[in-house]
This record gives structure tokens, sequence and C-alpha cells, in this order.
């Protein structure tokens, strides 16, 4: 199996996946520059976090116009799996391969803590090492990360399962206070209809380790290495 | 646009003396063009040339074993080990921050970032200390807080979409900053031993290019000169402060270090203040070379600049590289890839000149050794304040009266009435006067201003901002290197020279307090005018304070900044000098943090307590005694003892590195109760934890529990290593005394057989975590509406 970790000019999440995937997760990756439109060697793609093209215009609006999109986009078509953090959920959602948009959070300035977050499904090749209704404590980092979408888009969300996180407190409760960013519903991560492309503001590349105060996310990247393992 | 003849009042308008513009002809032995009148105002100015610190910078120790770059180069630079080295440093931006406070800061971190990466290092850490005048100021708060507002939001703007974490500085309060808020950057990069690269033009022939943003007209030091020689339209259209581009600095950082790695580059300096001028006249002085530019090739944004423009232009994002002959090519291809522009501009040449030319005209030839070596230097007279420093029967250093006085004392309600120290235990609600405390913008939980700073990128922040010092592991290694930034203003205008002393010894203090030892240093000296004789003697004290702190604590002085006239209206700032200290954690798993951790755990003072309380957090907050008061009342600082400081640290460092400390924190601002409190607080994966106390009471209460003795650390480990503890501490020398435990709910302080502090901890934890956040509510929407 092997991963690439996409480049924009303005990445700067790029080698903290980079480090996740050759450290924690032990596999093969790459960095892809943002004017490659090959993605045929890799079996995963993650969309890192940070500032592409600067965010100029409005966040992940120009990543979503760049060469490597395009090509993303037939990958994700052809059931890749595509794993989308922060900016790179802000990239999915303005490529159209999420539903729904991300905007300023409610207190409009950026917020950079760690917050809990619920599975809210297992059903997802990210996820199916976790259980249902655990509590992870992830680190965000945005400051456009209150996830909206239409009334339409939100039903078919619940309807079919697709919300993989909410905000929460430690208790696993959800409400005002723990919904960091003001979000619909406290929506922290929504995965597509063929769940093999997951966007989420929370960081889990930075929680994979005691020492930086959680290792709880470690657990998607063990899931969606498994779900690579599986269908190999 | 240049003027025919140069007159005294254009000589004036360049904040050049009649004196050094005779030098200048002297040196050159004719009159100087137009556009070397400008080339010599930037390089001769204070900002640059430090002509009135650098007699007293001097006295500063900067040599150690692990010094691999003393200051002088773009950043210091120290050895880490494992091969590799760490460049710092702090710089202040403290001008354009109150003019325009969010570019202000964002371009100031900026600045220091580019210092950084100039030497080869990728930045991986950056902290900033702030100060502002109070946020409560029934007549400027408004405006206070709109500055840390928008500083706050600059920074985060410019830090968080370049990628470098912001883990950690300090926000104070104090109305001397009112017309004079300062913002100090500072920025740490991890670089290879064998990678370092230098601001010199090195080999003659080689070619000199020009890259990163294209040059504008903005920050051109003319915008302070008299109209004739400019348009007047162009002036006003003209912004004092450059705007930053963090986007186009992230692509200039990969694009540089690609280029560096490549082996294409001899040298390379970063355009900062004086932009082309200042990087092309020092890389020539450094290498004792000449540099030949011609001006008609420097990509520019604009239309019509003259070659004056173009060489004092500060357009950020901009950096001179002296690439190796032939290799031209290649250091154009990576920035191309990466989107920006380098051509070549000029060569270095073997006449020891800087020459300019422009559209065929040769417009300035200067030896470069008249631009920085030959530039002026002054003495400038000292006088200490009014009455002098007078020394009291115990030795210690006490004020005298001040020539720098606050607009208006704090107005807290004296919670003792004026009888002040002397008020009888029974009569002071300690309680009351913790919660005050904990409640003071000084004091409170500074998490509304980190939290929008992203601090964990790039996933190596071992400890997050609000600790003593933040610590970022280096990932190649087992190591990690902690940082803690630090000033006194209150302490230094009390005393410049203790309060020195103090500074370095609390900044290397905090940095123990994590686990880490003390290696080197960066400063940020702010003063008011050096041009009167009281500021100048403060400096003076400042150095020689700090000269001698640095040298008792083996930490030399690697790089650093001068900020003068830092002073509105004959109103100047305190005598603030900013320390940056870096440390070195041998284990990132040995790293220690200030929260106690489990119930049972011994709560231990490593040190002794003093009758402290003077000039202290207590007295300005609950007392509510200005400093011009406390001069008056001839207020002394607490005094420092040297050997006891490095006995209390080896025994903090010891235990840590031995793996016995659960938890470890520097008692400083607030004294022993607010330190205590802190401790208590919840962290990241625990909630608050109780803990019973009992101090002796030799002292007066007061005292016992806010006062600011140094050399004080609160320790808390298990009881079963109480007695490997005490046998370290005794070892290196230092007192340690068991105080108490942790434990229940509350936070109970006795003192003697009396019980002054019992609370809730989560009750003073609300207190404490929400004062901040709650005053600026208002500001965040106004500045996010504008």
């Amino acid at each position: 199996m092997k991963f690439g970790v996409i480049v924009f000019p303005g990445s700067n999440c790029d080698h903290d996946a980079y480090h996740v995937i050759s450290k924690h997760v032990g596999q093969p990756v790459d960095f892809v520059w943002h004017r490659e439109t090959d993605l045929s060697a890799y079996d995963a793609v993650i969309i890192p976090g940070g500032f592409s093209y600067g965010d100029y215009l409005r966040a992940g609006a120009l990543a979503s116009f760049s060469p490597v999109m395009a090509s993303v986009k037939e990958f994700a078509g052809r059931g890749g799996f595509v794993l989308g953090i922060c900016n790179g959920f802000q990239i999915l959602c303005e490529s159209g391969l999420l539903p729904g948009a991300l905007i300023r959070n409610r207190e409009l300035h950026f917020i950079c803590q760690h917050v809990n977050v619920r599975v809210e499904t297992t059903e997802t090749p990210f996820t199916h090492e976790l259980r249902a209704g655990q509590v992870l404590s992830l680190p965000v980092a945005h400051a456009e990360g209150n996830y909206v979408c239409d009334d339409e888009t939100f039903e078919e969300l619940r309807s079919e399962d697709r919300v993989v996180f909410r905000y929460c407190d430690p208790a696993g409760e959800s409400g005002e206070p723990s919904n960091i960013n003001g979000s619909r519903d406290h929506i922290a991560g929504i995965c597509s209809r063929e769940r093999n492309v997951l966007g989420l503001m929370p960081h889990p590349e930075r929680a994979c380790e005691d020492l930086l105060g959680s290792s709880d996310g470690s657990g998607l990247f063990r899931s969606l290495a498994a779900t690579l393992a599986a269908v190999r | 646009m240049n003027p025919e003849t140069i007159t005294p009042e254009v000589v004036a308008a360049h904040n050049l003396t009649s004196e050094e513009f005779e030098r200048i002809k002297e040196l050159l032995g004719r009159e100087p063009t137009f556009v070397e009148l400008g080339v010599f105002s930037v390089m001769w100015s204070e900002h640059c040339s430090y002509k009135s610190s650098r007699v007293h910078l001097k006295r500063l120790p900067t040599e150690g074993e692990r010094v691999i770059v003393p200051p002088g180069e773009n950043a210091g630079i120290v050895d880490v080990g494992d091969g590799w080295c760490a460049a710092f440093k702090v710089e202040s931006h403290n001008h354009p921050s109150f003019i325009e406070p969010f570019q202000g800061a964002a371009t100031g971190v900026g600045g220091i970032l580019r210092d950084i990466f100039t030497m080869g290092a990728r930045p991986v850490a950056a902290m900033n200390s702030l100060r502002f005048g109070r946020l409560e100021d029934p007549k400027h708060g408004r405006r206070n807080r709109a500055l840390l507002a928008g500083v706050v939001a600059g920074i985060a703007h410019y830090g968080n979409a370049f990628g470098v974490p912001t883990v950690g500085g300090e926000v104070v309060f104090d109305d001397a900053y009112g017309f004079n808020p300062l913002v100090n950057a500072f920025a740490l990069g991890l670089v290879r031993h064998d990678q370092i690269f230098f601001g010199k033009a090195a080999g003659v022939g080689n070619p000199v290019l020009y890259v990163g943003a294209k040059t504008g007209r903005d920050g051109i030091h003319g915008a302070t000169m008299a109209s004739a020689e400019f348009d007047e339209e162009a002036l006003e259209k003209r912004p004092t402060v450059q705007v930053g581009d963090p986007f186009l600095e992230k692509l200039l950082l990969e694009a540089c270090l690609e280029a560096m790695r490549a082996g294409a580059v001899a040298g390379i300096q970063d355009m900062g203040a004086a932009g082309l001028t200042s990087s092309s006249c020092e890389m020539a002085a450094r290498a004792g070379n000449g540099v030949e530019l011609d001006l008609s090739l420097v990509p520019q944004r604009e239309e019509g600049m003259t070659a004056y423009e173009i060489m004092l232009s500060e357009s950020q994002e901009r950096m001179l590289i002296v690439a190796h002959s032939g290799r031209e090519r290649q250091v154009i291809d990576i920035f191309r890839k990466w989107d920006l522009d380098a051509v070549v501009i000029g060569r270095v040449t073997g006449t020891g000149s800087v020459v300019v030319l422009h559209e065929g005209q040769r417009l300035a030839d200067i030896p470069s050794k008249y631009l920085t070596d030959e530039a002026p230097r002054y003495d400038r007279p000292m006088k200490p304040r009014d009455g002098g420093e007078r020394v009291d029967d115990e030795g210690f250093a006490v004020g005298g009266g001040i020539d720098v006085v606050s607009p208006a004392p704090p107005t807290a309600p004296a919670l003792a009435s004026d009888s002040g120290l002397q008020a009888p235990d029974s009569e002071v609600d300690f309680n009351n006067a913790l919660r005050r405390l904990l409640a003071s913008p000084n004091l409170a939980s500074k998490s509304w201003v980190y939290r929008q700073y992203d601090h964990m990128v790039r996933t190596n922040t071992a400890v997050l901002p609000g600790a003593d010092a933040a610590v970022v592991r280096i990932k190649e290694t087992r190591r990690a290197l902690a940082m803690s930034l630090d000033g006194n203003g209150r302490y230094c205008a009390v005393s410049p020279r203790e309060g020195a002393r103090l500074v370095v010894a609390e900044a290397a203090r905090n940095v123990v307090c994590v686990g880490a030892r003390p290696l080197a240093v960066t400063n940020c000296l702010n003063f008011a005018s050096p041009e009167r004789p009281e500021v100048m003697w403060s400096f003076s004290e400042v150095i020689d304070g700090m000269a001698e702190a640095c040298e008792a604590l083996s930490t030399p002085v690697v790089s650093g900044n001068v900020s003068f006239y830092n002073e509105t209206e004959g109103r100047g700032i305190h005598p603030t000098p900013v320390i940056g200290m870096v440390g070195l954690v041998e284990d990132v798993r040995r790293v220690v943090t200030q929260g106690f951790k489990r119930e049972g755990h011994l709560v231990a003072l490593v040190g002794t307590s003093g009758e402290d309380l003077s000039a202290s957090e207590y007295e300005a907050t609950v007392l509510g005694r200005g400093v011009e008061e406390l001069i008056a009342s001839g207020a002394r600082v607490p005094s420092l003892d040297l050997g006891r400081e490095l006995a209390v640290q080896r025994a903090v460092l010891l235990a840590a590195e031995e793996g016995l400390l659960q938890s470890a924190h520097d008692c400083s601002d607030g004294g022993l109760a607010v330190a205590l409190a802190e401790c208590c607080f919840s962290s990241l994966g625990r909630g608050a934890l109780g803990a019973t106390v009992t101090l002796d009471g030799e002292l007066s209460s007061a005292a016992t529990l806010f006062g600011e003795t140094p050399s004080r650390v609160l320790v808390s480990f298990e009881e079963s290593q109480r007695t490997r503890l005490e046998r370290i501490a005794a070892q290196a020398g230092a007192p340690l005394k068991v105080i108490g435990r942790v434990g229940g709910k509350r936070l109970r302080i006795n003192v003697g057989s009396v019980e002054h502090i019992s609370q809730d901890v989560s009750e003073f934890e609300t207190i404490w975590r929400d004062s901040l956040g709650d005053s600026m509510q208002a500001e965040v929407i106004a500045t996010a509406a504008e």
C-alpha cells in the first residue's frame, strides 16, 4: 500500500501527515506536488492542513482548481481513499467531493486547542477500528471550521449515516459549549456517499503520540491502513 | 526627482547631524550623491548601526563552548548536539505595531522568520513578548484592547499561515506602555551544523540575485523626509507600515532552503530594515568585498521608481542571494518552481565598494566599510535619575526620583486601606486578594491570546503554551529545546541593574522548570530616547546587570536587538530588556510540566522566601501602588543571590533529569499563592486538583503568600522519592522544604496555624481562565467586523 500527501503552495501540515504515515503507520508515502496529475501509484491520498495558495479568495477555493485536484476527483471516483484534514476538508468541500461549506468560526477568530469529538459511525474505511460513541481528544487549528449545509443535504447526511464525527464534551455529550466553532449539528467530519472520502476539521495527525498530549488520532490511520491491507 | 543640491534641510530630513554629514564628506573625499546620502542615512541610523548602544553591548558575554555563531549575523546559533544547531533571535516591531497593530505585528513576525531561515535554518518555533497599556484604563482602555486584539490577530495571521508554531511568550499590561506598546518577536530554527549559511558576499565574480517579492514604494525611510524632494502625492499614498504576505514568505522559505540544499548559494541575507541597502552593504562588508548592482534589473511592482526608492524600499518577503558562479540558472529554476522572481542584478567585486547603477548611470560608489565599521559610535552622556541610585544599609540599590511618570496610578481600590502592608492579617481577606491577583490581566490565563496561535503545527510541541517554558522536540533526536521569553519593566524601572539580573535569572529558571539546561540568550532591549542621559544610564545599568547574570549562569548572549526612542511626548517606557532563554532537554520523555499530577504527591519549595513584597504584583494589583509611587517611596526590588539561584536551578534540573519530579513551577509574579493555584488548575486530560499547604509564619502573611523572592521553584513528587530528592537538593546546596500534599478539591494555605486561603480550586480557576477573554469580548466583535 502506498500513501500520497498532496502539497500545495501554502500547505503546512504536509510534513506532519507524512511523518505519521511513515513513522507511526509504517507505510511508504510520497509528497505529491500540486502540478502532478498522475495518482496511479497511490492507494490513499491525504490532503493536509495549511493555507493552500494563501487561502486567498476563500479557504480551499483556489486549491480546488489545481491540476492535482482534477486527478483527486478521478481517483475518488475510482474508489480511491481520500482523507482531507482541516484545509483539506475545506478543499474537498470547495471541489464538490463533499457537500456543504466551512465558514468563519462562530467567535470569528482562529482557534487552536484540543477538543473532544464523538465517533458517530464506524461504517467507514477510516473509523472501523474505533467504537461508535467513542470520544477522541484531537486538536483543532482553524479560523473557518464552522460547517454549514442546506436542509436537504443535512437530511441526506443524516439518513445515509455520513456524519462521522461530532464535537462533544469529555463525557460524549454534544452541547453549545462544546461546539467549538458553531458547526451545524456539531458536525466535525463527514464522508462521501461511497464512504471513501472523509473530511474533518480536527487534526488526527497531531494526536498520534502521548508526548503531544493525545494519541487518539492514531485509530483513524490504523483503520485506513487495515482497510488498504484488506483491499489488496 | 533628485534634488540638484543637498541642502542642510535635506541632510536633517535624513536624520543625520551636520557632524555626521561632514564625516561622510570627509570619508568620501567629496559630496555624496543623493542616493549615497540615502544609503548613509539608513546605514548610520540607530536601527542599523547601533551607534548609541554599541559601546555598551560589547560588555555582554558572547562566548561559550556551544556558541557556533555569536552576535553579528542575522541570528545567533548554538550547538544542540547530534550535529544539530539552533538559530534564534528576538527583534522588536514596536513602532509599526502602534501605528497599525495588525500589519505591524504581522511583519514583525515575518522579519524574524526571515532572519532565521537566512541562516539555513527551518523555523520550528516562535514566541512573542507583548506590552500594552492597561485594558481597564478608564480613558484609554478601548484603544489598549484594540491594540491587543490587532497585534494578536496579526501574529496569528502571519505565523499560522507560514506554518510555524507560536509556542509561548508573555503579555503584560502597564500604563507605561499605553502610548508605546512593545511587540517583540522571537523565532528559533534548526539547522545542521554543516549547513549554516552566512550573509556574506563571498567570491569575487559571483552573481548577486534578487529573490522573492517585487519591490514597491512601501516603507521607504524617506517617508520622514521633508517635502521638497518628493512628489507630495506619492508621499501621501505611501503606507508607512508594510503589508506582510505569509503565503509568499512560506514559498520564499521553501525556495531558499531548496537552493541552499542544492549547493548553489554562497551567501544570503534577508532584506529587512533598509531593504536592498542594508543587505548588499552588510554582505559586502562581512566578506571584505564589493558589490555592483544594476537597479534597472530589480523586479518592481510600481512604475517609475527612482534608484533612491529602490535602494530604500522595505517591501517584505525579499532576499539577496550570492550564488556560486555558474549556478545562477539553478537558483532561478528553483524559485520559478515556487512561482517566485529570481533575477541576477549584479555581481561581487574585489573593490570593497558598493556600486549602484541605474539606467546606465553610476549613482553610488561607497566603500562598504564606511557604512558598517566606520559608522558613528556614540558614548552618550549618562546620568542616574534624580537623586541617583542610592544604596541602603543592607547594600541594596533603591530607587531615587523618577523621570518617567505614568499617566495615572491604577484605579484598583486598595484592599487594606492606606495602611497597605502594615494591615493586620485579621483585616485582610487573603482569599479575596488571591482572587484579585488571579483575575488581574497580568496574571490571568493568556489562553485568549495563545488559542489564536497555531501552537501545534509541525507536531513537535511537547509543552503547550501557558507553561513556564515551551518545549519543542527535535524529531530526529531524543532531545528537545525549551524556550522562554521574559521581561519585567516594573523591576527595571525601580532598579535597572537589579531588574535585569532578576529577568535573566527568571528566564533561566523557567527553562529549568521544564527540565532543560539553559544554553544561551537572545535579548531585545526596549528603551526610551538614548539622547536623555537618564535613559542612557538605565541602558548601561541593564547591560551590566544582564552581563553579570549571564556570566554567572553560563548563558552567553548570541543575538539581539536594541529598540530606542520608545517614547511619546516626553514620556518613555520603563527600561524593558526582554530575555529569550533557550535550553536543552536531553531526553524529551523527561520533560516536566507545572500541573500537579495525582492526589497524595508531596509538595515542596526549593529555595526560601523573604519579605519581598516590594514592587510585587500584589503591591501593584491589590494595593494599587504605581511604579512612580514605588520609586518615590524608595521601593526596592527583591535581592537576587546568583549563587543561590544556580544551586536551586541545579537541584531542580538534576531531579528532573533523574525523573523524580511530577511537577515543577517557577514562583514569580504573584508569589507562592498564585504559583500553587496554577499547579492545581486543570490541564489537558486532568481536572482540577486541590492541595493543602502549610507555610511557616516567620514573615508577614502577605509576603509569605504573595512575596516575589527569586530563586524559588515549587515541585511535587511521590513520597517514596523524598529522600533521594532531599539528597539531590543538599548536594546542589539548595534548601528544600516539604510544605504540603496534593489532594481534595480545595486549595488550602495555612500560614503558621492560621488558614488564610481556602477555596474550591475550580472557583479560582474560573476567575483566572475567563478574566482576559471577558475583557476582550466586545473588542473581538468590533475588530472582526472592521
